[in-house]
């Protein structure tokens, strides 16, 4: 079972943007869409290492800043003709909460 | 002997619970009902058509004094209970107490108060109670302002118009309902309210209520000011837990019950929007009606469990034909299925998750939403349907959105033609009279026979005149949609699009978003012709643009602050380099535009620099916009020995009049105090070559991936007039070039001669632009620096969390 932690308020996260969690493996990007889902993925983009939380959220996709290749948010794959994927995390919203998946910090305090 | 049966709050769910009880067990109770309320229970739901007086008091009361009489019920109206004593099992309102062997809580919610000044002021009240009612009934001929446009605020609006009050609904959010709506709904029902004379303001927050000894007006945030004889706080509702909190029962957002709806106090049960059931809080009456059969089941000893269905949303506004049920909300793997019709204001989209409805949202055509709901509450595996769902349990074969819907919607004054000023009438009544080729009707009307860019949708005009096929039509601004850039900028004017969901609908968006490609230039064109009222967007901008910094190949950021004309001082270039060390930049560098970049800062440090170069003085360069970058210039007549005129001095009062505005591309200016032009304006978006006998205007220079040389445009002995020219120009560039179209481009499309004719010849033209530009500057000449470096912005360029720092701990 996944075990969750409270990383900050849904309201922190603009509609169509995003916001970093820092991790012991790299930061994690966590977007909050138009209607209000919200997603967690890695933080750079499989291309050339850009900062996917700061690119243009569109529907439940993000298109990275740095050469625009565009990945779905639900599964972390790249779309069209690029090819490359990147690490989603559990993530959910709670009572205006977002939680996170714990084992983001367990892992780092095993490492 | 008959228990004592204590009921506290004489709602819509103790009411349903008390039906229930007295029909399957007349006798096992002996009943006493509290209320705070001077009344017994009526349809709190219907309070809407009674404001908006479809329906009076009378027709909504439920039960009514013989039903409390045949049942035996002891009415305590208009009395609150103020204390529960749980060792005595007894309640205690202000006249007296009341012995229990069971107890129910059902006290409702409390309406949230925003804590501005004046919230206590009279003239302020909630929408909860048949007094907020009245209050609001007696507002007919005045000015009122609802503060919340969701469910509660907009039924709230919409009647107190039916009266006959001037209305304004201020609301936080971008989109109204946007709980239950996505934002193209949302746009849909602002634009249906708008017509019945409801004032929207969207993204506004309250600041304060103003008024002396009752409530005069409301002040948001930005500085608008809405009159208000009354003022209805609609912001949400919270659940009525104060007399649980006193008697410590368990009690987290709501007074906490089990399945069997039993408190922490086995004698003591709890229902309706005052309880939280499994970490769920209620605030629609469905799932409540299942909590009244429960909790009658559990007084008469019987098991019964309570599980809460999903319940679907209304809007009781009539005219207004909306639906929404489900979860938008927090799951991976979720899918869209959209549907638009602009020319009849229809919406629809489906959520899917693995081949099930879990969301439906429908605007204006609402005919299917029974069906859908019930595929979703059944978890309906859709799959089979895929491709039709959207269309309904009706449909088996055809509909698809019509791409004409929303030239078919223009009237006929709507201006199709920018460079020539043809309407829609005039093509059509071209093709009615005969002209059947787009030669034709260009020979005919002038229409498309300037620039051309309109083509595609005189194209439109034409097939929907003659009923025939839309012919050759230009390539669509990008996947999203097949309107080309002129084509959508027309449709914004023509039809009055004022929003980004708006334009989406109306033009019949294929996505539901939109994407990296439409989303900054459907931004920058809604700006440009609405820059009083349009909000920009910011996530909709590039990153560049929205953090105001250049983004750098490893995610950090690079810095540059306006330098006017090029000329810098002591103290600015201290403050500069105290930045520098201050923020360990790794490399400052003179840039090609005359100023200095810091290159390499941390995403969190930009505003703790921006402040620190504000302090000096120093605004942002936006050396990372589509919008006024540098104007660069030489010393000029003040030092060189060969100078003609004050060049520096004129740069400098361009770039203070031209700083902040956004433009299609990035503008670059270049002032030259004489022919040998060491500022090198010939290669500039805009130039001016100073002359002995005054200023030469040059335009559509570019030294980038393509190197152009400027073209002449006017020359005049007076600076004044070179500014206006100026000014002019940009405000023309502003209006007619696509997105991502910089001057020399634009200039190819629409020639150097059109041109001058706006802006050179015709002076009243001029004047206009120059004052089209101004008002837009009004706005946008302010440093984007200094509204996201104060306290509250500041925190928001931090990770949201660090999870590294727990794990150490
Ligand atoms: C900093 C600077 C180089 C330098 O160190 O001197 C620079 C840096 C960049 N230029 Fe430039 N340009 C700089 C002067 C120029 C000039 C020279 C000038 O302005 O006099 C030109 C040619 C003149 C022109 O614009 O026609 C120039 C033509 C470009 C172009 C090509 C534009 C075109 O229409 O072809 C791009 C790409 C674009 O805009 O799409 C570009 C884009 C960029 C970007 C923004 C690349 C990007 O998209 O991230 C670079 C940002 C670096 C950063 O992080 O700061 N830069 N760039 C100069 C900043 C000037 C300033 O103070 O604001
Ligand atoms: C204008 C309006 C329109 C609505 N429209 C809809 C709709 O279309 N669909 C929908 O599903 N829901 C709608 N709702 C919500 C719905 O009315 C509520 O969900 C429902 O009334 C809640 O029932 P309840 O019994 O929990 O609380 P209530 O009906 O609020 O009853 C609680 C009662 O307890 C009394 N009380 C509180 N404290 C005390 C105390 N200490 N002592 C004694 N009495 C006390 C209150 O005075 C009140 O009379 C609407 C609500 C409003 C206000
Ligand atoms: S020339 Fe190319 S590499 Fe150099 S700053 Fe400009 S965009 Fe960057
Ligand atoms: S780094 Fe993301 S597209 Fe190149």
């Amino acid at each position: 079972m996944t075990v969750f932690v409270d990383i900050g308020s849904l309201d922190d996260i603009p509609r169509q943007g995003a916001r970093l969690v820092r991790t012991a493996q790299g930061c994690v990007a966590v977007f909050r869409t138009a209607d209000d889902r919200v997603f967690a993925l890695d933080d750079r983009c499989p291309h050339k290492g850009g900062p996917l939380s700061e690119g243009i959220v569109h529907g439940t996709a993000v298109t990275c800043p740095l050469h625009n290749w565009v990945f779905d948010l639900n599964t972390g794959q790249a779309q069209g003709a690029d090819d490359g994927a990147v690490g989603t995390y559990a993530v959910r919203v709670q009572g205006g909460r977002i939680l996170i998946d714990a084992s983001l910090i367990r892992r780092s305090a095993a490492a | 002997m008959k228990r004592k049966l204590v009921v506290i709050g004489a709602g819509m769910a103790s009411g349903r619970m008390l039906e229930q009880l007295f029909d399957a067990a007349p006798d096992a109770y002996e009943v006493t009902l509290f209320n705070a309320e001077p009344r017994g229970n009526y349809n709190r739901l219907m309070l809407s058509p009674v404001l908006s007086g479809e329906k009076t008091y009378e027709q909504i009361v439920t039960h009514d004094d013989a039903w409390y009489a045949a049942h035996g019920v002891d009415c305590r109206f208009g009395e609150p209970v103020v204390r529960i004593d749980r060792k005595n099992r007894v309640v205690y309102s202000g006249s007296g107490g009341a012995p229990y062997d069971a107890l129910v809580i059902a006290t409702g919610s409390a309406p949230f108060i925003i804590p501005v000044p004046g919230k206590d002021l009279p003239g302020v009240v909630t929408y909860r109670d048949l007094e907020d009612t009245q209050a609001m009934i007696d507002t007919a001929g005045k000015d009122a302002v609802v503060i919340g446009g969701g469910l509660l605020g907009l039924e709230a609006a919409a009647g107190m118009a039916a009266r006959g009050a001037r209305v304004t609904v201020i609301h936080l959010m971008g989109h109204l309902m946007e709980r239950q709506l996505d934002p193209a709904a949302g746009y849909l029902l602002q634009k249906d309210l708008e017509r019945r004379g409801i004032t929207v303001h969207c993204k506004g927050a309250t600041k304060a209520i103003l008024g002396t000894d009752r409530a005069e007006a409301v002040l948001l945030e930005d500085g608008t000011v809405y009159p208000a004889d009354l003022v209805c706080m609609a912001v949400g509702i919270r659940p009525e837990v104060r007399l649980a909190n006193d008697a410590h029962l368990e009690v987290e957002r709501g007074i906490v019950v089990d399945d069997a709806l039993r408190t922490s106090d086995p004698h003591i049960f709890a229902l309706g929007e005052c309880v939280e059931h499994r970490g769920q809080v209620f605030g629609l009456v469905a799932p409540l009606y299942d909590q009244a059969k429960v909790l009658a089941q559990t007084l008469l000893d019987q098991p019964a469990m309570f599980a809460p269905v999903q319940t679907a949303t209304k809007l009781k506004v009539t005219g207004c034909d909306l639906f929404s049920a489900g979860d938008f909300a927090d799951a991976p793997g979720r899918e869209d299925i959209v549907f638009r019709d602009p020319g009849r204001g229809i919406y629809k989209r489906l959520v899917l998750e693995s081949d099930r409805i879990v969301g439906v949202v429908m605007y204006g055509d609402t005919a299917d939403g029974a069906w859908f709901y019930g595929l979703m509450k059944d978890g309906t595996d859709i799959g089979p349907m895929r491709d039709t769902l959207i269309f309904g349990p009706a449909f088996q074969g055809g509909a698809a959105p019509d791409p004409m819907a929303a030239v078919a919607a223009l009237p006929p004054e709507a201006e199709i033609c920018g460079c020539n000023g043809v309407s829609k009438g005039a093509i059509m009544n071209a093709v009615a009279g005969g002209a059947c080729t787009l030669d034709a009707v260009r020979a005919c009307t002038k229409a498309s026979a300037s620039c051309g860019t309109c083509s595609g949708l005189v194209g439109q005009v034409m097939a929907l005149a003659s009923g025939g096929e839309v012919q050759d039509t230009p390539a669509g601004l990008c996947k999203c949609t097949d309107h080309s850039h002129e084509d959508v900028r027309r449709l914004i004017r023509a039809m009055g699009l004022k929003s980004i969901p708006a334009v989406m609908q109306e033009l019949g968006w294929k996505t539901v978003g939109g994407c990296h490609s439409c989303r900054p230039a459907l931004n920058y064109y809604l700006l440009a012709e609405y820059p009083l009222e349009y909000r920009d967007d910011r996530q909709s901008r590039f990153v560049n643009e929205r953090n105001h910094a250049n983004i750098q190949k490893d995610g950090t950021y690079s810095v540059v602050p306006r330098m006017w004309g090029g000329v810098t001082t002591p103290a600015e270039l201290r403050a500069i380099a105290d930045a520098a060390e201050k923020y360990n930049v790794p490399m400052v560098k003179v840039t090609g535009g005359q100023r200095i970049d810091l290159l390499g800062v941390r995403k969190e440090d930009l505003p703790h620099m921006w402040a620190d170069l504000n302090a000096a003085g120093m605004v942002s360069g936006a050396a990372y916009s589509k919008g006024l970058r540098t104007v660069k210039t030489c010393v000029g007549k003040e030092f060189c020995r060969v100078g003609t005129q004050d060049s520096t001095g004129l740069g400098i009062r361009l770039e203070k009049l031209m700083w902040g505005s956004w433009t299609p591309h990035k503008l670059k200016l270049g002032v030259s105090g004489c022919p040998r032009n060491c500022a090198e304006a010939t290669c500039k978006d805009i130039g001016v070559v100073c002359v002995d006998s005054g200023y030469n205007i040059v335009i559509g220079g570019a030294a980038g991936m393509e190197v152009k040389e400027t073209r002449p445009l006017a020359s005049t002995p007076s600076e004044d007039e070179a500014v206006e020219i100026i000014l002019a120009v940009t405000q023309l560039y502003r209006e007619h070039a696509r997105y991502l179209e910089r001057i020399w481009k634009w200039m190819g499309k629409v020639g150097l001669d059109w041109i001058k004719a706006q802006v050179v010849d015709d002076l009243a033209n001029r004047r206009a632009l120059v004052e089209r530009f101004e008002i837009s500057q009004s706005v946008y000449r302010r440093d984007p620096w200094a509204d996201l470096s104060t306290p509250t912005e500041t925190p928001k360029w931090a990770p949201l969390a660090d999870l590294t720092l727990e794990a150490a701990e």
